[in-house]
């Protein structure tokens, strides 16, 4: 791996520097996509972002690690009903100190799931966090004076700042706030992945024993690994309440954690660029879905649904062509979707490679 | 000390029903190692079926045969169809095949039915019995309890008394010395799943006059269905209906002195408390296999 790393000459040699170079690489093209699109698309741009940054953090927690969350939905709503009861006051703190509190919460939260988590395996582990993304939308009612019950709370976001002219798309002002949050994510979890940690991570994914056996404390690995997935679905989550200008609990739906996941299988798991495509994917499908009713004058029931019939063959037609596993086998099946050949992937992925676990150990 | 009362036989028909949710997830585990995260959502799916029936004037009871006979198509054709290809991967792969059923049937019933809550009628009474002071336990309630009891004495016998059920336990405990004795270990693992689906399929007849049937009415009660059996082991078809009752009771105290909105975050708590403490469940018989 480090072999690889090192052929590599000039300024790009320097994970760190690449990674922030595509960073903003695509931040201008970004700019000027987002600039020239209808309201429509940018506002359909501003989800694909929040979008990202959650498939992003759960790809870490399943590709990475190894560890299944069906609760990310719930995980978003902690982060939403946060940015939303801060954003509700009379003197509402800046967008950005929002949203990094609405990250602090949710990981908080994450830490006392994932300490949980870390002593469950497989089936258990995707049963308890199915618990959690069932009951949490309760407590909505149950503390009915604080979340608003049902009908939820309305999210007070500003306009955009005046000098960039009175006329400036509210839209657009969203997809940057949603981008930019995407960007810094997507870049600080490749750092990630490539590091030490990441590289730890992937250790305990696919073999705790030797992992603990080099020295690799699995429990705490696992926490951690929870807690920075969390955080990015607490980014997401207050992402989607600025966008959507409200949050409630129907929002927050198992249905919305299993489409995260499925997000996370199509873009291949354990690949951040993965997560990008399985986000866009994410945003296109219902668009897709009402544009299909519509020629074929289907009710609305059907144009709802549609978008779920989809993501779940995808979740069963993955994983029958994969039976090697979520790890590796997924990624490299879409890599030969996409007509590349494995070696590209080599350079992260050596690890991922050999790794046929029995996550039931 | 009444109210007590009333609140504990109260929980006794919900705990019914979870523990035949509860029953029909270990019947899956013990046969395929799978947790079918789908049963609730293809019960929910039966019992679409049978309100519909009702609604085209059908007795309560035809409807409850279609529900049942649903189950037993619905459940066959998944494990054949969908899970047989992943029962011997990695256990994620089978989780997340039962996942995408569970989001498909879902959106199916959302296609077919709507998304509004339906209450599913019932010709028993829901006016509680009063013994004193304790008021509980409607006439509904003793069906639901007598259904499941019944169920679960029939299953008990087929698997010890009847040549199938044998069949059936030789192809779960060891599928590849049954098959070389001649048993079809496949088709007994269909036959394992469709009961199974069966067993759903009554559950979310018997609890939809009190959870309104809709496309995620039954996900809580898949939650505490599966809490049941946990606490039960997951391996004990016995520990599934004790664990069952169990969370059944105790889910209704936590509604009536807590809060009925908290209920799954209790049966969140139970589950975590018992996997933590004992991760083979409270009835396990196995001891090799670790959560």
């Amino acid at each position: 791996m480090s072999v690889l790393t090192l052929t590599r000459r000039g300024p790009l040699a320097n994970t760190l520097v690449r990674h922030l170079a595509f960073a903003v690489l695509g931040g201008v093209v970004l700019f000027f996509l987002t600039s020239t699109v209808s309201a429509y698309r940018d506002f359909q741009i501003a989800n694909v972002g929040y979008y990202v940054v959650a498939v992003a953090g759960l790809t870490v927690l399943t590709g990475l690690n190894g560890q299944i969350s069906l609760g990310h939905g719930a995980l978003m709503m902690v982060g939403a009903y946060t940015a939303a009861l801060l954003l509700e006051r009379d003197n509402p703190l800046p967008l950005v100190v929002v949203l990094l509190l609405s990250v602090a919460v949710t990981a908080a939260v994450g830490a006392l799931v994932g300490a949980a988590a870390a002593r469950l395996r497989g089936p258990y582990l995707a049963g308890a966090t199915l618990a959690f993304a069932v009951g949490l939308p309760g407590l909505t009612s149950h503390y009915a004076d604080t979340f608003g019950g049902d009908n939820g709370l309305n999210v007070l976001t500003g306009p955009p700042p005046e000098r960039l002219g009175l006329d400036f798309p509210p839209e657009r002002w969203q997809a940057w706030i949603t981008l930019t949050a995407a960007l810094i994510t997507l870049v600080l979890l490749a750092n990630l992945a490539s590091s030490r940690v990441g590289r730890s991570f992937r250790a305990v994914r696919d073999d705790e024993v030797s992992a603990e056996l080099a020295g690799i404390h699995v429990a705490r690995t696992q926490v951690l690994a929870f807690i920075i997935s969390a955080a990015c679905a607490g980014l997401a989550g207050g992402l989607t309440a600025v966008v959507s200008g409200q949050v409630s609990p129907g929002a927050f739906s198992v249905a919305l954690s299993l489409s995260i996941l499925a997000g996370a299988v199509l873009g291949g798991l354990g690949s951040l660029t993965g997560a990008v495509y399985g986000a866009i994917a994410l945003v296109l499908m219902p668009s897709i879905s009402s544009s299909a009713s519509d020629r074929f004058t289907l009710s609305t029931d059907v144009q709802h649904n549609l978008p779920l019939l989809v993501y779940g063959a995808l979740l069963i037609v993955v994983m029958l062509a994969a039976p090697q596993g979520l790890q590796g086998g997924v990624r490299r099946l879409f890599g030969l979707l996409r007509g590349r050949a494995p070696v590209t992937s080599v350079r992260n992925e050596s690890v991922t490679e050999v790794s046929v676990t029995d996550p039931e150990r | 000390m009444a109210r007590f009362l009333s609140v504990t036989l109260g929980g006794l028909s919900g705990g019914f029903v979870y523990a035949a949710v509860a029953l029909s997830l270990v019947l899956i585990w013990r046969a395929t190692r799978v947790l079918n995260f789908a049963q609730g959502a293809m019960a929910m799916f039966t019992a679409y079926l049978a309100y519909r029936v009702i609604e085209h004037g059908a007795s309560y009871w035809v409807a409850l045969v279609v529900a049942l006979v649903a189950g037993l198509v619905m459940g066959a054709v998944v494990e054949r169809v969908l899970v047989r290809p992943v029962e011997n991967g990695p256990p994620l792969n089978a989780v997340v095949v039962t996942l995408g059923v569970f989001i498909i049937v879902e959106g199916l019933a959302g296609m077919f039915f709507g998304g509004t809550p339906h209450r599913y009628p019932t010709h028993f009474s829901n006016v509680n019995y009063t013994f004193g002071d304790v008021s509980a336990l409607a006439p509904f309630d003793i069906w639901v309890i007598v259904a499941v009891a019944v169920v679960a004495v029939l299953l008990g016998a087929l698997f010890r008394y009847t040549d199938v059920g044998l069949r059936m336990r030789a192809a779960a405990f060891e599928g590849e010395v049954a098959r070389m004795l001649g048993v079809r270990v496949g088709r007994m693992l269909t036959l394992g799943w469709a009961l199974a689906a069966v067993i759903g399929a009554l559950a979310a007849v018997l609890v939809s006059p009190n959870v309104p049937l809709s496309p995620t009415s039954m996900d809580a009660v898949f939650v505490f269905g599966f809490t049941g059996a946990v606490i039960g082991g997951l391996d004990s078809p016995v520990g599934a209906l004790i664990g069952g009752v169990g969370i059944g009771l105790l889910l209704n105290y936590v509604a009536a002195y807590a809060g009925g909105d908290l209920q799954t975050l209790a049966a969140l708590a139970v589950l975590v408390l018992v996997l933590m403490v004992k991760p083979n469940g409270l009835f396990s018989t196995t001891v090799s296999r670790r959560v």
